[in-house]
């Protein structure tokens, strides 16, 4: 789409003061306008997330806690003077004790919430996507009440997450909750939902779930509507059932668009944080904590923990980065050029 | 398990065209449309029935709302909002909400609009690792960053106010924005530019009186949504402010469900006011939002 045809421009480094003024005094002149137009936002990206990335990374070298974070303790003495000494406890660099602890588990669960997270992550992203293609697939064609059916499938997107949290929440009540009455009516026990972690689970996920199909669903009609119609008409002259044309055309049709989604959409769900912090809350006892919300409460509940946290922040970025690039390494033998 | 409900249809799958519609819906049998709608009108139910319920708790007394026995509609009252409205201090986060969202928005669309620009006009080296750091800032956790903007911060004494929430927010703003406003950009024909470049206009120039107008229902539709992407934002909220006056609203309505009396009377009607506006709008804006965010995505 770039309308700069003729820049085999690759690899020569940003325009430092050049001692080959050859090439990269041209590269300069003639792309100094994009590099000034991005400049903002490089500028941005370094200070607010990069800078503070680094920080991060170094923190979870240290065993900084709200306990040990001052250098210097100070006391007021009773002249009002006021004494410093140097903090016997303060924090130190402690190497990869952190990340020790934390993956043999002598600190925190990070297994068990790496569990819960994979589970949250998959359930909720093969419900997205399936549900998601299956509503696309039933609005992309011609009837009645189109409109207002995709207006209606919509509206849990509209709602901001948090609010949708509460409403869950609310709904799964124990005590006085819609499912639950509604259990009752039928005939069946009032279940104790976040008594057990398999139940809270399933509560967090439910809500999810309902609140990310419609992003799926519009984002894979509208990669639907950009498969030619001819295609769907040669194949039913060659006499392909519905099905066949699903399976070797509209699946085909959406890769693209498909491996975008799915990998942004495992991505977000494996970062979503309001959901299970506010509707399971962790409950039963922190049993229902992904690593997001765990990295969240050692970060800031109790004595505040901000080593740990970052522990648990680098270790997430790991595991995303790593999954990421096998994704792109398995589409691409596949000949995705993406 | 809908999936099972395509084979018994036929045509009229592509093009939904005013012309095509009578001939294929003729087409479908009377037990396939059937099947159809009543799928249909069964997923409706499921996505609308929580906001619904939600809206008709929020005008019922505690009393009911806190019962098992089922009602739709019990001694309808407007209590609630009155209460919500008048008696705390909603109307203070909502505005903190807005003031917060508004800055996060302005200050994240001009930054990245030139930045989108150059990203889907021009060819320069350094465009592909750009984009894959947009990429990468998509997976950077919230743990990751927010102790150290935190700890950035309290040197700064910025903890407790506005301005450490609009900057935690550009950290999610920025990016994203650069990257739906490439795909917009990317929709508008590359041949407006080179005309633009033949009068005479350099790229600042093509940008600022040629792009930018006919962008505006992109731009429209993202600082929308990154309006609404602070707007419901709940972990840096919920670490960075400490008093009830600077609480947002995604933070301050956790207060009327605290862990033991919970007050779910004033949190629906709370839902309710928070969600119409950003509903509405959202519901206008969304037909584009979507385009612009795969073309974003698959054109890297």
């Amino acid at each position: 789409m770039s309308t700069d045809t003729a820049t085999p421009a690759r690899t020569s480094p940003p325009p430092r003061e050049t001692r080959r003024p050859g090439r990269l005094r041209r590269s300069w002149d003639k792309h100094w306008y994009a590099w000034v137009m991005v400049a903002p936002v490089v500028l941005v990206l370094g200070v607010l997330i990069f800078y503070p990335l680094g920080r991060g990374i170094l923190l979870s070298f240290t065993n900084l806690t709200e306990a040990n974070q001052l250098a210097e303790i100070c006391s007021k003495s009773i002249t009002g003077s006021e004494v410093c000494k140097p903090n016997p406890n303060a924090w130190e660099i402690v190497g990869v004790d952190n990340y020790v602890n934390l993956l043999t588990g002598k600190v925190g669960e990070f297994w068990r919430q790496f569990g819960v997270t994979l589970i949250w992550t998959v359930t909720c992203v093969v419900f997205h996507y399936g549900l998601g293609l299956g509503l696309a697939v039933l609005l992309n064609r011609p009837m009645r009440g189109r409109g207002l059916y995709r207006m209606l499938l919509i509206l849990p997107w509209a709602v901001p997450a948090f609010v949708s949290a509460f409403a869950w929440r609310f709904m799964f009540n124990e005590q006085f909750g819609l499912i639950n009455s509604l259990f009752e009516s039928v005939g069946l026990d009032r279940v104790e939902w976040f008594a057990d972690w398999k139940t809270a689970l399933l509560t967090a996920i439910i809500a999810n779930i309902w609140l990310g199909v419609p992003f799926m669903m519009v984002t894979l009609l509208g990669g639907m509507q950009t498969i030619p119609g001819e295609q769907y008409e040669a194949a039913e002259i060659d006499g392909a059932t519905p099905w066949q044309r699903f399976v070797n055309i509209t699946l085909p049709g959406l890769r693209s668009v498909s491996m975008t989604v799915l990998l942004l959409g495992f991505i977000w769900t494996f970062n979503m944080f309001p959901i299970i912090f506010l509707v399971t809350g962790g409950e039963p006892a922190g049993q229902t904590e992904i690593l997001v919300t765990g990295a969240f409460r050692s970060a800031f509940e109790g004595i505040r923990n901000y080593s740990l946290s970052s522990t648990y922040g680098v270790l997430i970025l790991s595991i995303l980065l790593v999954f990421s690039v096998f994704y792109r390494r398995a589409l691409r033998k596949q000949g995705e050029v993406w | 398990m809908t999936m099972t409900m395509a084979p018994g249809t036929t045509a009229g799958q592509s093009a939904p065209t005013p012309q095509t519609n009578k001939q294929s819906r003729a087409k479908r049998s009377p037990l396939a449309s059937l099947g159809l709608h009543a799928t249909l009108i069964g997923a409706s139910l499921i996505a609308v029935f929580p906001i619904a319920w939600v809206v008709l708790s929020s005008f019922k007394p505690k009393q009911w709302v806190q019962s098992s026995e089922l009602s739709l509609v019990k001694e309808p009252t407007l209590g609630n909002y009155e209460y919500v409205l008048f008696e705390t201090n909603f109307p203070t986060w909502m505005l903190n909400s807005v003031i917060i969202a508004l800055c996060t928005m302005v200050i994240g669309i001009l930054m990245s609009a030139t930045t989108g620009y150059a990203l889907s006009r021009f060819n320069f080296p350094g465009r592909r690792k750009l984009m894959m750091v947009f990429l990468v800032t998509q997976m950077f956790p919230v743990a990751i960053l927010i102790v150290p903007i935190y700890q950035i911060m309290a040197t700064l004494g910025l903890i407790n106010t506005h301005a450490s929430l609009v900057i935690a927010y550009l950290t999610i703003a920025v990016p994203f924005c650069s990257w739906m406003l490439k795909g917009y950009f990317d929709s508008i024909p590359t041949s407006l530019d080179e005309a633009a470049s033949i009068d005479g206009c350099g790229p600042f120039q093509t940008f600022w009186r040629v792009i930018m107008p006919l962008a505006r229902p992109g731009i429209a539709v993202t600082a929308f949504y990154t309006f609404l992407t602070a707007w419901g934002e709940v972990a840096y909220a919920s670490a960075f402010i400490q008093t009830d006056d600077r609480f947002t609203l995604a933070y301050g309505m956790q207060q009327f469900v605290p862990q033991f009396n919970a007050q779910w009377e004033y949190l629906t009607a709370a839902a309710v006011l928070v969600t119409v506006p950003a509903g509405l709008v959202f519901l206008y804006a969304q037909r584009h939002l979507v385009s612009g965010l795969t073309a974003g995505g698959t054109k890297g």
